[in-house]
């Protein structure tokens, strides 16, 4: 049976929970990845063939040099782009970074080396017999999501929570001041957090009901605020001084 | 009721110090951490610790806990990274683990090997009966060639220049070399197909070559390169057996377990491997399809490959060099 996180008993006493990436994060960064090494490849080739040659395709029959210098980077490229970028980048590539997916080992650390060039090795069987067919069908069936690479490696994929930690650094600026309690100034900051994914109405209501639970905190009068005068921006400009602990 | 802390008392003090270590954490994810920064990295870890506790404890579910235990599973990765391979550990690579590990696979070896023989026999035996089956072993291009008396080989750097053709054989046979290998995770089965078929292709190209009496010809170009990329490619095979064997009667407590022990040990050997091949490559580039080099030429080239191969598994090349 799948499960949903990987929990690591940590030398300081506190567990660390990671939360497993299954099949569609890792066909999403597969995807992603897949177009970037396939657009390098093609732009080197075409590129080099125009160096060479004047036109951006190979001609019916190139000298050697030519076609050397224009198809080996090219494939060099194409195939060995996750093997170089997962060892370059510790266990992240591009595509597993807009995906919010990281490599990590049983232990939750940095995949070693050599781990990394293992599972890369097997992709040669997780490909079969076409599009990661093989490595698609484990994720569904293996407890941690894993491809074979993965299960022969040691290794798995996680959730990456990067724009977590982007929060916690704009937290810092918010709370230096504010007396409020941290629940609200956790629930503030990650409203504005998500503001632009938020439709004008749902965020303008929470914004206002905040607002005024705020007010209420500290002992102003909610009445007075008029909120429902304000503009968006002016709102987000409200919302955003009242949690760095200036009145509402 | 937990009461919940406020703001000043626990967020606004520790909150700075998230951020830089956010910001920090981007800088150690990329470069090799300095004496200094693996010291702020554990303190940080082991402060963000208790503010974990402390966060799960007062504000369970909420984001800041979220983004905390996010923060903190990214230094948990950065503090438990496994060093770098150093120049020492190269060195201790290739003059103790790899020899190691060949020593351990020998049983594998000389039974990969017997199956490799045994398919060429087979392979041999088979075309040299029934000659029409030819088609099962070898390209139609190839068969025309053979069958007009002279090997496909032949003229082969008028059209595809020596640095070209190495590199993309090495690079095939590194891919079969590991498709050897990995596909051994089929419980061995995959080896063993993989291996056979390979002899059983060698076997009855030979055959067919022996029919139209190029098989002379067929022994020269091979002879140069061919000896240790065989071996390779076989070495690779008993990796995969081995492989097998790990899932089949595992040492461990698990499968998965004895799976990522025995994969770990094995992979260490394509360090051997892929320098051997990639040499192989250059010499069935450079050496083999050129017509001008004889046979007294090739001969020491393939036997230099081999005691090179022998040097290079044994660890006396790494050994005699570290004693220099």
């Amino acid at each position: 049976m799948a499960t949903d996180s990987l929990i690591i008993t940590s030398a300081t006493g506190v567990d660390v929970e990671l939360a497993i990436a299954g099949p569609g994060s890792r066909s999403h960064a597969f995807i992603i990845d897949w177009h970037i090494r396939l657009l390098l490849a093609v732009t080197w080739f075409a590129l080099a063939a125009y160096a060479q040659t004047g036109v951006f395709y190979l001609r019916g029959k190139s000298a050697g040099a030519v076609a050397a210098l224009s198809l080996l980077p090219a494939f060099a490229i194409y195939f060995l782009y996750h093997p170089v970028v997962e060892l370059a980048m510790r266990g992240r590539t591009p595509g597993k970074r807009m995906a919010g997916v990281r490599i990590v080992n049983r232990l939750g650390g940095t995949p070693s080396t050599l781990a990394l060039l293992i599972r890369n090795g097997f992709r040669l069987i997780d490909s079969l017999p076409l599009f990661y067919g093989v490595g698609l069908c484990t994720t569904f069936f293996t407890p941690q999501r894993v491809r074979l690479g993965d299960l022969a490696a040691g290794t798995l994929l996680v959730h990456d929570g990067d724009q977590e930690v982007r929060a916690l650094a704009q937290l810092g600026s918010l709370s230096l001041n504010s007396s409020l309690d941290a629940g609200t100034v956790a629930l503030g900051n990650d409203l504005l957090l998500r503001w632009p994914d938020l439709e004008p109405a749902r965020r303008h209501e929470l914004a206002r009901e905040l607002l005024r639970r705020i007010a209420k905190a500290v002992g102003s009068d909610s009445a007075t605020l008029n909120l429902d005068a304000l503009k968006d921006r002016d709102l987000k400009q409200r919302l955003r001084t009242a949690l760095a602990g200036h009145p509402p | 009721m937990t009461p919940t802390p406020k703001a000043p008392s626990w967020l606004a003090q520790r909150s700075t110090i998230w951020s830089r270590l956010g910001e920090s954490l981007l800088t150690w994810r990329r470069g090799r951490l300095s004496r200094q920064d693996a010291l702020q990295a554990l303190e940080g870890y082991r402060g963000l610790a208790r503010d974990v506790a402390s966060a799960r404890k007062s504000l369970p579910g909420s984001p800041i806990t979220t983004a905390l235990e996010t923060l903190y599973a990214s230094m948990h990765a950065i503090v438990n990274r496994e060093p770098r391979h150093t120049r020492a550990s190269l060195r201790h690579l290739y003059a103790v683990e790899i020899p190691a590990t060949v020593r351990e696979l020998r049983p594998y070896i000389l039974g990969v090997w017997f199956l490799f023989a045994l398919s060429t026999a087979a392979g041999w035996g088979l075309i040299h009966t029934w000659p029409t089956l030819v088609g099962l072993v070898a390209s139609p291009e190839m068969v025309r060639h053979v069958e007009h008396g002279e090997l496909w080989t032949d003229g082969i750097l008028n059209v595809t220049p020596s640095s070209l053709l190495s590199i993309r054989i090495f690079t095939n046979n590194i891919a079969v070399t590991i498709f050897a290998c990995v596909a051994g995770i089929f419980y061995g089965l995959g080896t063993f197909y993989v291996i056979a078929n390979n002899g059983l292709m060698l076997g009855g190209v030979f055959a067919f070559t022996q029919i139209h009496g190029l098989d002379g010809d067929l022994l020269k170009f091979i002879f140069a390169h061919g000896t240790v990329e065989l071996s390779m490619i076989c070495l690779g095979g008993a990796a995969g057996v081995a492989l097998g064997e790990s899932l089949i009667r595992p040492k461990l407590a698990s499968r998965r377990d004895s799976l990522q022990q025995c994969t770990a040990k094995i992979a260490r050997l394509f360090a051997a491997l892929i320098p051997l091949l990639i040499i192989c490559g250059l010499i069935e580039g450079f050496v083999s399809p050129d017509p001008d080099i004889g046979w007294p030429v090739r001969l020491f080239v393939g036997l230099a490959n081999l005691a090179l191969m022998y040097a290079v598994l044994t660890g006396r090349f790494f050994r005699s060099a570290a004693a220099a």
